[in-house]
């Protein structure tokens, strides 16, 4: 197959590494060239999980088919490179939606698989993973294997958060659930510090399906950790305003605008995010009763603006995102938003959400706990050291960074962070013995080397 | 779902084919997919029914093994019914070291003209009885001049748009649309990663445009658009300055 070398990045944008290319759109030709490989479906991880320096990258974006929808079982079969939100156009007006889902309908089922990514119902639901059936894995052979829960699952489970380094993930049946209609019924509740918003998170009265806390990393002093938790369920077709109560499966698809160029660095510095923040506070706390909206507006409000990642110039962007377990979770994060608040660096949008068991894939980040993700304009060194000195207090209180987000974790941190990292090891050699899959995340990680 | 009819389309598994049976299926025609990679079909087959609720039925079809194309027309017809229209969208642009010998030119020429010319004689004699119905065949740019690059894929796909002319000539009368298409860079598995490549369109695009087609009364289309200008001004070099160019 041809191939091309391209710079690359993930969608932090930060780093950015010339990589070669290739783009199969035959099923049988989704498998890993002579260099080694990583499979890439939207390019939606943030550092340099889907980036391969001097390796191949394949891009899964048209092997794209949806197979078949058992509706009898809930079951859905698709192809690896196929996106959540191309999979909830067909199934949400069938009555039925995606047991998890994150904030944005642009990722791929691969990806989802290979991060092992969680939503907002983590704490009830568990991850993406924990509803797969079945996958069939393509080796550094050629060879496709079926694993799942039940058969071959130390291959599943490897796979599950693997970050792709096991094989390319090539046709998955997952679970899907009922829905009773395409909209959710959500609550806003203001929380003027951290204690109040580690209280609403955890008191069983305001809990509900969905749960998570915007926090303004900003602000300090006795309005540390400020935030606004949005509680959430899917609205029951007798709660919808009458003209959706006929159609409840129907939405207007959101209209949404692109950033069309970078834009200049300036435009996210402390000041410019703290009025943004303070207004944010003002608008959604203001909000004393439940409101209905439509999912994709619920789940994926930042997809209304289209590669919204230009927003942090030509520098790109960090996202740092941890979860310190449930007993000093507390503490740990006060800790962590003192230090950025007195760090000059500028965190946008942060985000608190409480999390549920772990699932047994190896390297999968949840764990039973709080995490706190955000997005820091990229401005070198001095973000670099604070994260850094963020990373000891994580591993102080026994927690972790995200894969997914991550690209600058030490590999020493690394694998004193994922204790599990020596099983996964085990079947990584078993399943690729040459190492044939490999990642620039992989190499900086010095996993499986 | 307001069923339509069917559809042929022949090289079903390529990336513009896909784009443009999405498009029909979205108007409520049901689809015969045929091509080689039969594994590669099935699979496009369940994604059409899925997304778009209609009948999609698939079968293995060799352009090159033309003793079976009457047969396999009639058991497609048998199989859907009755037949609307075919697109022919197989094609293949060879390696350039096979271009320079016989053998290998041999085989670009059969693929992408003379079975193209055999199959679409078969379904020619079918509408013509038939009365209505419509052939779109997917030629090339490329066919419009001859260019040392790859003036043997060009040679056959400029063959095939003076069929396709010739048919339309015959077919008039009995009322089928015969319509040539002719992309320029289309952003597919063919043209991924080869230098040179310009106002490169998506294949969904040329899908939607081709479909597009059959509501207007154009005979000939190029996609997009200003590549028949493109290839005018192409056309218009005299031979003896065009010679010596590097194109």
């Amino acid at each position: 197959m041809r191939t091309k070398l391209q710079p690359l990045t993930g969608w932090g944008r930060y780093p950015r590494e010339c990589c070669e290319l290739c783009r199969p759109e035959r099923y049988a030709d989704l498998r890993p060239g002579h260099a080694a490989t990583i499979a890439r479906g939207q390019g939606r991880s943030y550092g340099d999980a889907a980036l391969n320096k001097d390796g191949l990258v394949v891009l899964t974006e048209r092997i794209n088919r949806v197979l078949a929808l058992d509706e009898t079982a809930g079951i859905l079969t698709v192809e690896a490179g196929t996106t959540l939100g191309q999979i909830l156009d067909i199934i949400v007006v069938r009555g039925w939606f995606l047991p998890v889902v994150p904030g944005t309908r642009y990722v791929s089922v691969g990806g989802a698989i290979a991060a092992d990514i969680h939503g907002k119902n983590h704490h009830r639901d568990g991850s993406f993973g924990q509803h797969v059936l079945e996958i069939e894995l393509i080796a550094s052979t050629g060879e496709r294997t079926v694993c799942g829960p039940n058969q071959f699952s130390d291959a599943f489970w490897a796979t599950v958060g693997g970050m792709g380094l096991t094989g390319i993930i090539g046709t998955v049946k997952l679970e899907v659930m009922r829905i009773p209609s395409a909209y959710t019924q959500v609550e806003y509740r203001k929380s003027g510090d951290l204690d109040h918003a580690f209280r609403i998170l955890t008191d069983p009265e305001f809990d509900d399906h969905y749960s998570v806390a915007w926090i303004d990393c900003l602000a300090g002093g006795p309005d540390l950790g400020r935030s606004i938790i949005m509680t959430a369920h899917h609205a029951p077709r007798e709660e919808l305003p009458s003209v959706s109560r006929s159609r409840p499966f129907i939405t207007r698809a959101p209209a949404g605008i692109a950033i069309p160029f970078d834009m200049p660095g300036w435009l996210l510095k402390p000041t410019t995010v703290k009025a943004f923040n303070a207004l944010y506070y003002t608008w959604h706390g203001a909000k004393n009763r439940p409101v209905i909206i439509d999912y994709q507006r619920y789940f994926f409000p930042l997809d209304a603006l289209r590669s919204w990642n230009r927003l942090y110039g030509r520098r790109g962007f960090l996202q740092y995102q941890c979860v310190l377990p449930a007993a000093t979770a507390h503490a740990g994060i006060k800790n962590i938003l003192e230090i950025l608040s007195g760090s000059g660096c500028a965190p946008f949008l942060g985000v608190l959400k409480r999390l549920g068991p772990p699932s047994s894939g190896h390297l999968s980040f949840p764990m039973s706990g709080f995490t706190l993700a955000m997005d820091i304009p990229m401005d070198g060194a001095s973000l670099l050291a604070t994260l850094n000195r963020i990373d000891e207090i994580v591993l102080e209180h026994r927690g972790r960074v995200y894969l997914a987000k991550d690209a600058r974790l030490s590999p020493a941190r690394f694998r004193a962070m994922y204790e599990r990292y020596p099983d996964w090891l085990v079947v990584k050699r078993r399943l690729d013995p040459m190492n044939c899959f490999q990642s620039s995340l992989s190499r900086r990680l010095e996993m499986a080397p | 779902m307001n069923n339509r009819g069917g559809i042929l389309v022949l090289g079903a598994s390529s990336a513009m084919a896909r784009a443009t049976s999405a498009e029909l299926a979205q108007r409520g025609y049901d689809l015969y997919l045929a091509g080689r990679d039969t594994e590669e079909l099935s699979r496009i087959a369940g994604d059409l029914r899925l997304r778009h609720g209609v009948r999609v039925v698939y079968g293995a079809f060799d352009a090159l093994a033309m003793e079976t194309h009457a047969d396999f027309l009639r058991r497609v017809i048998t199989d859907m019914g009755d037949l609307n229209g075919v697109i022919l969208a197989f094609g293949d642009l060879g390696h350039d070291r096979d271009s320079r010998d016989f053998p290998g030119a041999g085989r670009i020429i059969a693929v992408n003209f003379t079975g193209a010319a055999s199959i679409l004689s078969a379904c020619a004699n079918y509408f013509e009885g038939r009365k209505s119905g419509f052939i779109i065949a997917i030629s090339s740019v490329a066919g419009d001049r001859g260019r040392q690059s790859n003036y043997v894929y060009g040679s056959a796909k400029g063959a095939l748009s003076l069929f396709m002319q010739g048919l339309r000539n015959r077919l008039h009368p009995s009322h089928v649309r015969v319509i040539t298409v002719k992309p320029g860079f289309v952003d597919t598995a063919m043209t991924y990663g080869m230098p040179g490549m310009f106002f490169v369109a998506t294949p969904e695009y040329i899908g939607q445009r081709i479909v597009m087609a059959l509501d207007r009364r154009s005979d000939i289309v190029y996609l997009p658009w200003f590549w028949r200008y493109i290839m005018l001004i192409i056309r218009l070099i005299p031979e003896r300055i065009f010679k010596r160019l590097r194109l």
